[in-house]
């Protein structure tokens, strides 16, 4: 504000000439001085904030690193071919075997689940749907995306996990019984809590990031390459599959290695319902443990090596999630500049 | 009709079926958890939970009362720490580092930190803060909070103002006002709606984070708004509750879920508003 009647003030000892220019010379310099500051002040205030974003990664780099140290030295490389995780024994022996192999395993159902679902509404929005309806849809679409990953797992918690356990578990584990590779897979008995049911929470969760970057992808798409497709007698399938996809191929797969990272370091919707098991086992109705589930459940109550060791678990947790999001934005960013050489 | 049509056609019918399957597939998830946790949020709401404290184990009264002031405090200070700090970088982007060869590099890393697991954040906060202060604290948990809301707000600040036509900016330049006061009173007024609808959308987010949470802030059965030390807040609250063998505690845990899903959902609808607001403009 008070910059701001300087300003004006300045204007006018302009228009005022010569009788007043002694004074004015005077004041102007100082406005002009208290501009500079004010704009200097500004500029680093800015830019301080801007290297503090690069210094929060920095941090939270070396303070994974840092206190997963003793777990570093104690186990070296082991630690990531050790299943076992026995944080009372005597001396404590913890590897990353199961929640590494918890982790990869239930992103990949839920990705397979995910992502021909998420693609399909996309379709369904952009090419299917009447007008009236494609707000309303997309809409309830984005707010699912909105609602904290705690209500997934609530959800599946009290309602998921005995649902499956009562009926889908059971009719697998009928039809594959016996069936050589298969049947181990989907064996054993139907549990509350298992693997497979963390997949499929996590696969409703990320199903809306798809959607939403799918959909905002495939509205790129010139109409008139659609508008050629259709006119030379191409049904809706063949335009999308000829047309679309070939045109937003790598805008897709870049929000589908966002949501991958979702999905990897995905935390609350997972810990109530995967039974946070330390083992690895063929069958994907047993309970396991993904990495996140095991911070979440065990670092409250940890100390020393089993502390260090779940920093250790939470480090390689970000550099994986690290690579899959860079690769994600790298794509999408050569999407970006596509679509801005062409506008 | 000649076979090879026919048989395009069959196929694109069972394609628009299986589309057709898969969006009423997600929507019928979307009802589905609403519904149940409106069914059993609303049965166990009442003025109790709005003047009650949590309630020990065993008990069959109480409310979520020292949790909801602690999830509001932590909420607001977090925002309030991250979104002038993302507010500000957002502004170095898209005003003073068009150029630089810096603000790529910063734009990628924000990117990332804008998806990285929020479990993560809660680790290096237990490292940078919990453990020097030598204790789970409010403060501790507003800070893991602050560290979510940056990279939102760097994001949408600085998209907003790359929104503000340039030629607004060479006119204030022309009249002589100095390069801050041009993007403070020009080019924040012309975006301020992008700017509100960014904080409100990084207020949602954090409104339900749970996992940074679990061990910074931890969990206080009892009303406390000192900052140094641990705090009820609802979704550390609903996650001790969901997994404790008592129905009164299950109960409260499903009333707290409805309370939070609200709110975000709220949040979320009004920054839509502001949001089309502008652009009908």
């Amino acid at each position: 504000m008070r910059s701001g009647k300087q300003g004006t003030s300045v204007a006018e000892m302009a228009f005022h000439g010569s009788a007043m220019e002694q004074a004015g010379s005077h004041d102007r310099a100082r406005a002009l001085n208290a501009f500079r500051l004010g704009d200097r002040a500004f500029y680093w205030i800015t830019r301080i904030s801007a290297i503090l974003v690069l210094l929060l990664l920095g941090g939270i780099i070396v303070s994974l690193i840092v206190g997963s140290w003793p777990a570093i030295v104690e186990f070296g490389s082991a630690f990531l071919t050790t299943q076992r995780w026995a944080p009372s024994a005597e001396p404590p022996v913890l590897g990353a075997l199961s929640p590494l192999y918890g982790t990869i395993l239930t992103s990949a159902i839920a990705m397979a689940i995910a992502i021909p679902v998420g693609i399909g509404i996309a379709v369904f929005l952009t090419e299917l749907c009447p007008l009236w309806a494609r707000r309303p849809i997309g809409m309830a679409i984005e707010l699912l995306a909105g609602i904290p990953s705690i209500i997934y797992g609530m959800w599946g918690f009290f309602i998921l996990g005995p649902f499956l356990a009562n009926t889908v578990q059971p009719f697998f584990i009928d039809l594959f019984a016996g069936v050589p590779v298969l049947g181990s897979i989907f064996g054993g008995p139907p549990s509350y809590l298992s693997l497979f049911n963390a997949s499929l929470i996590l696969a409703i969760m990320v199903l809306p990031f798809i959607t939403a970057i799918s959909r905002d992808v495939f509205a790129t798409v010139p109409p008139v390459l659609k508008e050629a497709a259709y006119g030379v007698g191409c049904t809706t399938w063949e335009v999308v599959r000829h047309v679309v996809l070939p045109y937003t191929r790598v805008g897709v797969i870049g929000g589908v290695m966002l949501a991958l990272g979702r999905a990897l370091g995905e935390t609350m919707a997972v810990t109530f319902i995967i039974g946070n098991s330390f083992r690895i086992t063929p069958s994907i109705f047993a309970p396991g443990t993904t990495i996140s589930a095991a911070i979440a459940s065990e670092f409250a109550e940890s100390d020393g090596l089993h502390q260090s060791s779940l920093m250790l678990l939470g480090l390689l947790l970000f550099v994986l999630t690290f690579f899959v999001l860079a690769a994600a934005r790298l794509m999408l960013l050569r999407l970006e500049k596509k679509a801005g050489k062409q506008a | 009709m000649n076979p090879i049509y026919a048989s395009r056609r069959r196929r694109d019918i069972v394609v628009r079926a299986l589309c057709f399957a898969a969006a009423a597939f997600g929507v019928t998830w979307l009802a589905l958890i609403l519904f149940t946790l409106f069914y059993n949020g609303l049965a166990g709401m009442s003025w109790q939970i709005f003047t009650q404290n949590t309630p020990p184990p065993g008990a069959s009264e109480g409310g979520l009362s020292n949790a909801i002031v602690g999830s509001l405090i932590m909420t607001v200070i977090g925002v309030g720490v991250g979104a002038p700090v993302g507010m500000f970088a957002g502004t170095y982007l898209a005003e003073y580092g068009r150029h630089d060869r810096l603000s790529p590099v910063i734009r990628f890393i924000n990117d990332i930190l804008l998806s990285a697991p929020s479990i993560i954040i809660g680790l290096f906060i237990y490292g940078a803060v919990v453990v020097p202060m030598g204790g789970f604290s409010a403060l501790a948990g507003s800070l893991a909070l602050a560290v979510i809301v940056i990279p939102v707000v760097v994001r949408t600040t600085e998209d907003m103002l790359m929104l503000v036509p340039n030629p607004l900016r060479e006119a204030a330049s022309a009249l002589g006002l100095p390069r801050s006061l041009v993007i403070r009173r020009i080019a924040y007024r012309a975006a301020r709606a992008g700017l509100i609808t960014g904080v409100l959308l990084a207020t949602a987010r954090v409104a339900g984070e749970t996992a940074p949470l679990l061990f910074t802030a931890l969990s206080n059965q009892f009303f406390s708004v000192d900052l140094t030390h641990t705090i009820a807040n609802l979704p550390v609250t609903i996650n001790n509750f969901v997994q404790s063998p008592y129905a009164y505690w299950k109960q409260l845990a499903w009333s707290g879920a409805l309370l939070i899903t609200l709110a975000v959902l709220a949040l979320n609808i009004g920054a839509r508003l502001i949001g089309s607001e502008r652009t009908a403009k």
